[in-house]
């Protein structure tokens, strides 16, 4: 019973860990990956390891999913500037197209 | 040395250490077996210290220089990460519109809050006690918070989270560690040796300096985690370069943006 558990836990990993690399948009890779934060804590607290499965969980399913999203997103607004403002219908006072990739 | 010499000598450790490795592995003890060498002898020591959570004893008191080395790499990646995303020249603050939250959103993060405090808090408390402690704890903490984020707006997380006062936290929880392992030169025991009475065992007031250091670390991990998260979200939500505005005193959403771009959650 109990490697009955263990193996489903680390096919679990191992079907999350390929997703995550398999997944090309960061957004996409971020979701996967605290999908693969939460598979790894269920390992852990399988494998008898409360303590690692509980930072586990705080960390890679939360923390660590939540900041490559917030990089996302400021990394993605810088070229999305132009083209939001056009969709909205605002009076867009930016300069010219492409000065919000000069940086 | 020529390179040719050296990438001999390379080589040549390299199967080395492989041949080591692969000889110490045979004589491991077998996976789920009986035979537990290392945990045994941490766990008599645990025990013989009045310390429920093992993992603990050996995190905060057999091996708390190790633990020391750990937090401060937290405490310099969350220093690293204030001086890199910092308020440049060319970059401004605008102030985020308050977005419209769906009412289950609201109803399950606002009472999903206090326990989610509640939760970190009791994990540090009793981190030797029970699986846990100031690590895992802290960051329960400091992830709770942010339910607020989720809950109602970006303003009511600042409102709840000055930041100075949690890179204080950050810092005193560290120096806290360095300076309890002082006070054991002062005590009379070596550095980061205990120097506290044991107490009773599995009471919360166990373990001697365990949940001193265990306090320490959390408060660290709480600060640290917070002060880093608000970096992130000052520069996704808040600050905006030059070429991104759209002029003087104008907001730079007229209409309310989709929930899933304003809450990256």
């Amino acid at each position: 019973m109990n490697d009955v558990l263990i193996v489903l836990a680390l096919s679990l990993v191992a079907a999350a860990a390929t997703a995550a690399v398999l997944a090309r948009d960061p957004v996409r890779q971020s979701t996967v990956l605290a999908l693969l934060g939460l598979a790894l804590a269920l390992l852990f607290a399988v494998l008898q390891a409360p303590d690692v499965a509980l930072s586990q969980l705080a960390v890679g399913s939360v923390l660590t999913p939540l900041m490559v999203l917030l990089s996302v997103r400021k990394v993605r607004r810088k070229g999305r500037a132009d083209g939001r403002e056009r969709d909205t219908g605002s009076a867009g006072q930016t300069g010219s197209a492409g000065e919000g990739e000069r940086r | 040395m020529s390179r040719r010499v050296r990438m001999w000598v390379l080589v040549l450790g390299g199967l080395g250490v492989a041949a080591l490795l692969f000889a110490a592995s045979l004589d491991l003890p077998e996976f789920g077996g009986d035979r537990h060498p290392y945990g045994a002898r941490a766990v008599e020591a645990a025990l013989a210290r009045h310390t429920a959570n093992v993992v603990s004893a050996v995190n905060f008191d057999q091996r708390a220089f190790d633990t020391l080395g750990e937090e401060s790499i937290l405490f310099c990646a969350a220093l690293g990460t204030v001086v890199l995303l910092r308020q440049t020249r060319d970059e401004h603050r605008v102030r985020p519109e308050p977005a419209r939250v769906a009412p289950p959103v609201r109803r399950y993060a606002l009472v999903a809050l206090p326990v989610t405090l509640l939760i970190g808090l009791y994990v540090v408390a009793h981190g030797q006690l029970s699986p846990g402690g100031g690590f895992q704890g802290g960051v329960v903490v400091a992830t709770a918070l942010h339910l607020l984020y989720i809950a109602v707006d970006y303003r009511a997380l600042e409102r709840i989270r000055p930041v100075g006062l949690y890179a204080t936290a950050d810092a005193a929880g560290e120096a806290a560690y360095l300076l309890l392992g002082a006070a054991g030169l002062v005590a009379g025991t070596a550095y980061l040796t205990n120097f506290l009475p044991y107490g009773t065992f599995g009471t919360l007031a166990s373990g001697g300096m365990v949940p001193l250091l265990n306090a320490a670390v959390g408060v660290e991990v709480a600060g640290g985690v917070v002060v880093l998260l608000a970096s992130f979200l000052d520069q996704a939500v808040e600050i905006e370069d030059a070429a991104e505005r759209t002029g003087p005193g104008e907001t730079r959403h007229p209409a309310p943006p989709s929930p899933s771009e304003e809450k990256p959650t």
